[in-house]
């Protein structure tokens, strides 16, 4: 398997969790919070550097310079590959924005130390493909959110009820799976195990009112940083795509066809703003799920487009709830309450994100949505009527809420509720990356269906895929299967050659 | 230098100059960089001089060589080859496109002219501008879309300039309520335009308006897709174009869009985005060729939505209620000749009744100084004279029209008790045993968001 210069990935995991062991032996807050901005900054710096590091590569997956892990287990522990390239950045960013906006009133009721921990333990997820470890690693990701609901002496019943169940089915699937198990000679009791498993943490109808709970009790931050990575879909990707058999991923499809649905009505109805965001983000979720189980190249493309939009447009819009939250406690969205003129900055963050993960023509969401309507189309007029169905009622839910918290009446208020510096500056780099990642989206999609092409491969061809490795670390079936690399090239968005880059032609009469 | 380059140059002039402007003003905003409003006023008039200026060169050099198809194409925006994906970006100048584009340009001009004076010291000037440069672009690449996707991108930009313009007086909550309801049927219209474009998009394998229109040029193509294809694309761009179009059954929409200021209301609801849909229709003709199911439905709704809008309009007692109302009769009239195929005849009455209405509703503020100055001039008062059917019909009938026009054809309530209320309750019943269950696992222990108000202090809010 090809190597990285760096040992980035290990870089990434240790940062954070060093970092969260200083965090933790610091008293005063205010340098707890310093410190997690520079150590969540220095970790998003080295999962970019992998990002940038593995694209250098060409190659589909890669593994760490001097790696250790490999060394002292005798097997890749940490991988980085076309699914997971990107995921890491993404990951470093929700969890650098969610330190960032912390505002200082807030510090003394968010841990800090338990945020650091959480990313070392997610970004070791999405550098983690093995199967055990990756079981492990996700029930570990368990611990940071009960102990704060601990801390915060609220009632951790539902949500232990649930995760416990969580890890008991992952556990229970994967040790049903036999070594050399594909998704032709699939294990049926593990594959519903495995998938019921990945449902209940994406929290799919009806399974979900855990989401909504945590939200309910646990800090907004804390909350946030559990679900807009989407580990459940990355569990699925990683331990049910390979393996399940067809008829799973259509059942999968169709609840998260479901869900989507469900969550995007009930998003309508919510007066509480935590609630409507979390099934807002529900209803996105599911439809990145609806897409990974089409199993088509289009469709898949389009799921893992919408994953990394809906991941960064869900962060930039939880993270301005969080932030009127703590300007003005909770917000119902049942009366209006006019913050426009005190906040211009976070309505404007409010709306662009509403808007891209809505997939709005000209943000990072609407090539995403496409292909995703293209793909369920292609499979089932129905799911492709049902995926812009709930675009639709998404999108009108999302501008309701930007008309309740920051228009129809005039805030009266003694307190400054301005921005601060630090959010203007994640405001500013979530708004160029929405925007640029939708004027520009011609790489992310290239990326993304090299990966969904690899995805695809792996599981029509995962018991061959094991030996003999190629040059890059591919199997000779795996390189047949996959379609050349696709590299941004200044002239390649031209139809034919024989055109310049701006052609008029005209017919005479 | 060439006709070739020219055409290039001045084709590429028209799209840019309305997404430079949007960029110049949009970013100083999100900087907190302060402009003043005299800048705002250079930037838009250059915009817009520029702009008309190169679509006029463009239309003078198609009459002069006589050709009547012109393309701009940057190429791909987004293509996987290997599975035939294509986000094909194409602007056409034709017949259609160059006089609706010349349009936008002259009455987007004028009203920026008015707005820039109307709104001076305004406190959402910047937002107002802002606004109205993203609607603009909308317009502009609507206008000029060669595929469907084009046309769907600037389709979403001017349904969202205009929900933001309605409720643009954002203190108040009537406008704002009014905007969200404009945004809500503006979805349902862009649900069904997307999915139209998508079914084309299988149908053809591609999004191109050539899938439509065949092998010739507007207004002689022949549509490429069978009777009952073009029967099922055709009722769903009718149903995106009802939508934006403010026809029946959305037709509640058009008085609640007065709500934002004058300038606006002037320049997208009686003049540009209502004709939109008509647009649209009138590109994709080629279809109503093919399928005559498709044309019957085209004929009766724009007929039924120029009935009602002529009724409506008479017991307004607000001018511009009154003329939205009248567009709606126009657009009405419009969308019944597209039906009966007179192609041009429809974009020459779309384009006249464009310019009319935007200056009646540019007056609309002093229509009782108006009033007054032609009462002394003519010497006497002016007063409505009933129409002579009036007497053919019975009193009671009458009495009927009256209410039923008053109530604007209980065309709001009926999408209320039929679709949102039933709605919103299935969704409101399973809120409240999501709580139960929740209360029942946890032990009732407290939450916040039971604690917060279920219902707003409106009527409508319970909606």
């Amino acid at each position: 398997m090809p190597e990285m210069h760096l040992p980035w990935l290990e870089f990434s995991v240790l940062i954070p969790l060093v970092g969260s062991l200083i965090v933790f032996l610091i008293s005063s807050p205010d340098t707890a919070r310093r410190y997690s901005i520079l150590i969540c900054s220095l970790t998003l710096a080295c999962t970019i550097g992998e990002w940038l590091d593995f694209n250098t590569l060409h190659t589909f997956e890669a593994h760490d310079h001097w790696d250790v892990c490999s060394a002292l287990l005798g097997r890749d522990m940490f991988v980085i590959d076309e699914l997971s390239a990107p995921l890491l950045p993404v990951a470093g960013l929700i969890c650098l924005m969610t330190v960032l906006t912390t505002l200082r009133t807030k510090i003394t009721r968010f841990s800090f130390g338990l945020t650091l921990l959480s990313e070392a333990l997610l970004l070791a997820t999405f550098s983690c493909r093995e199967p055990w470890p990756l079981i492990f690693l996700l029930s570990l990701s368990i611990v940071p959110p009960l102990i704060e609901l601990r801390t915060r002496r609220r009632s951790v019943r539902f949500f232990s009820l649930h995760m416990t169940a969580f890890v008991l089915l992952l556990v229970t699937g994967q040790a049903l799976v036999p070594d050399t198990s594909t998704a032709e000679h699939a294990p049926v009791l593990a594959s519903c195990l495995l998938v019921a498993a990945a449902l209940l943490r994406s929290g799919a109808v009806p399974m979900h009112c855990w989401l909504t709970d945590l939200f309910e009790k646990a800090s907004f931050g804390t909350a946030l940083l559990f679900v807009t990575p989407m580990t459940g879909a990355y569990a699925i990707m990683r331990l049910v795509l390979p393996i399940a058999p067809d008829w799973t991923l259509h059942t999968i499809s169709m609840i998260s066809l479901l869900t989507a649905i469900y969550a995007a009505g009930m998003a309508l109805v919510q007066h509480d703003a935590r609630r409507f965001f979390c099934f807002i983000f529900l209803s996105h979720s599911s439809l990145v799920l609806t897409g990974v189980e089409m199993a088509t190249p289009v469709g898949l493309t389009g799921a893992l487009c919408v994953w990394l939009s809906v991941s960064i447009s869900m962060l930039g819009f939880g993270l301005t709830l969080r932030s009127v939250e703590a300007r003005t406690g909770r917000i119902s969205l049942a009366t209006f309450h006019g913050l426009f003129e005190h906040t211009p900055y976070l309505a404007a963050l409010f709306l662009v994100t509403g808007l891209a993960s809505i997939g709005f023509p000209g943000t990072i969401g609407f090539i995403g949505s496409e292909l995703l309507v293209e793909g369920g189309l292609k499979l089932s007029p129905l799911i492709g009527v049902t995926v812009v169905l709930t675009a639709m009622l998404n999108g009108v839910s999302v501008v309701l809420a930007y008309f309740r918290v920051f228009t129809g009446t005039r805030h009266i208020g003694a307190s400054m509720l301005q921005c601060r510096p630090a959010e203007r500056v994640a405001i500013l780099a979530l708004v160029l990356l929405i925007l640029g990642g939708g004027l520009y989206p011609q790489p992310s999609v290239s990326s993304r269906y090299h990966a969904a092409m690899h995805l695809l491969s792996q599981r029509n061809a995962a018991s061959a895929a094991e030996p003999a490795a190629g040059e890059h670390g591919e199997s000779p079936e795996t390189t047949a299967m996959l379609p050349p690399r696709i590299t941004p090239q200044p002239n390649e968005s031209q139809p034919n050659e024989s055109q310049p880059e701006s052609t008029v032609s005209q017919s005479a009469e | 230098m060439n006709n070739d380059l020219i055409l290039t140059s001045a084709a590429m002039l028209v799209v840019l100059a309305p997404s430079i402007l949007v960029a110049i003003l949009a970013i100083p905003m999100l900087l907190g960089i302060p402009t003043s409003e005299a800048l705002q006023g250079k930037l838009i008039r250059t915009a817009v001089m520029l702009g008309l200026a190169a679509s006029v060169v463009i239309l003078a050099i198609m009459l002069v060589s006589g050709s009547r198809h012109v393309m701009l194409e940057p190429g791909d925006w987004v293509h996987i080859h290997e599975e035939h994906y294509h986000f094909h970006i194409k602007f056409v100048f034709d017949r259609l496109s160059v006089p609706f584009v010349i349009l936008s340009w002259v009455l987007c001009g004028t009203v920026g002219a008015f707005a820039n004076v109307y709104l001076h010291r305004e406190q959402g000037f910047r937002r107002f501008f802002l606004l109205y440069a993203i609607f603009q672009l909308g317009m502009i690449i609507s206008a000029l879309a060669g595929t469907i996707e084009t046309l769907f991108f600037g389709w979403e930009l001017v349904g969202l300039s205009s929900a933001f313009l309605i409720a643009f007086f954002h203190e108040r909550p009537g406008p704002v309520r009014n905007g969200h309801r404009v945004w809500a049927i503006y979805r349902v219209s862009d649900a069904a335009f997307l999915l139209a474009a998508l079914i084309l998009h299988r149908l053809s394998g591609a999004g191109d308006f050539d899938a439509l229109t065949g092998t010739g040029v507007w207004p002689l193509g022949v549509a490429a897709v069978d009777s009952w294809q073009a029967t099922l694309v055709g009722l769903l761009l009718l149903l995106a174009a009802a939508g934006k179009s403010g026809m029946i059954p959305f037709s509640g929409w058009l008085p609640r869009a007065m709500e934002g200021p004058t300038p606006s209301s002037a320049v997208f609801y009686g003049a540009l985005s209502v004709h939109l849909g008509t647009y649209l229709l009138l590109r994709s003709s080629p279809l109503l060729e093919v399928s005559q199911p498709l044309r019957i439905a085209v004929i009766i709704l724009g007929l039924s939505s120029a009935v009602l809008g002529s009724l409506l309009s008479r017991v307004q007692t607000d001018v511009k209620n009154a003329l939205a109302f009248a567009s709606l009769t126009q657009v009405g009239i419009i969308t019944v000749e597209i039906g009966l195929g007179f192609r041009y005849i429809a974009l020459t009455h779309m384009i006249g009744h464009a310019c009319l209405r935007t200056l009646q509703l540019l007056r609309a503020p002093s229509v009782l100084k108006d009033f007054h100055s032609i009462e002394n001039a003519v010497g006497r008062h002016l007063s409505p004279e009933a129409a002579g059917w009036n007497s053919l019909l019975p009193a009671s009938l009458q009495v009927w029209l009256y209410r039923f026009s008053l109530e604007r054809g209980y065309l709001d309530g009926f999408l209320n008790e039929l679709i949102v209320r039933p709605f919103t309750a299935i969704f409101r019943w399973c809120d409240q045993q999501e709580h139960r269950w929740s209360r029942f696992v946890d032990g009732n222990e407290f939450r916040e968001s039971e604690s917060l108000a279920v219902r707003g202090d409106s009527l409508e809010d319970v909606i």
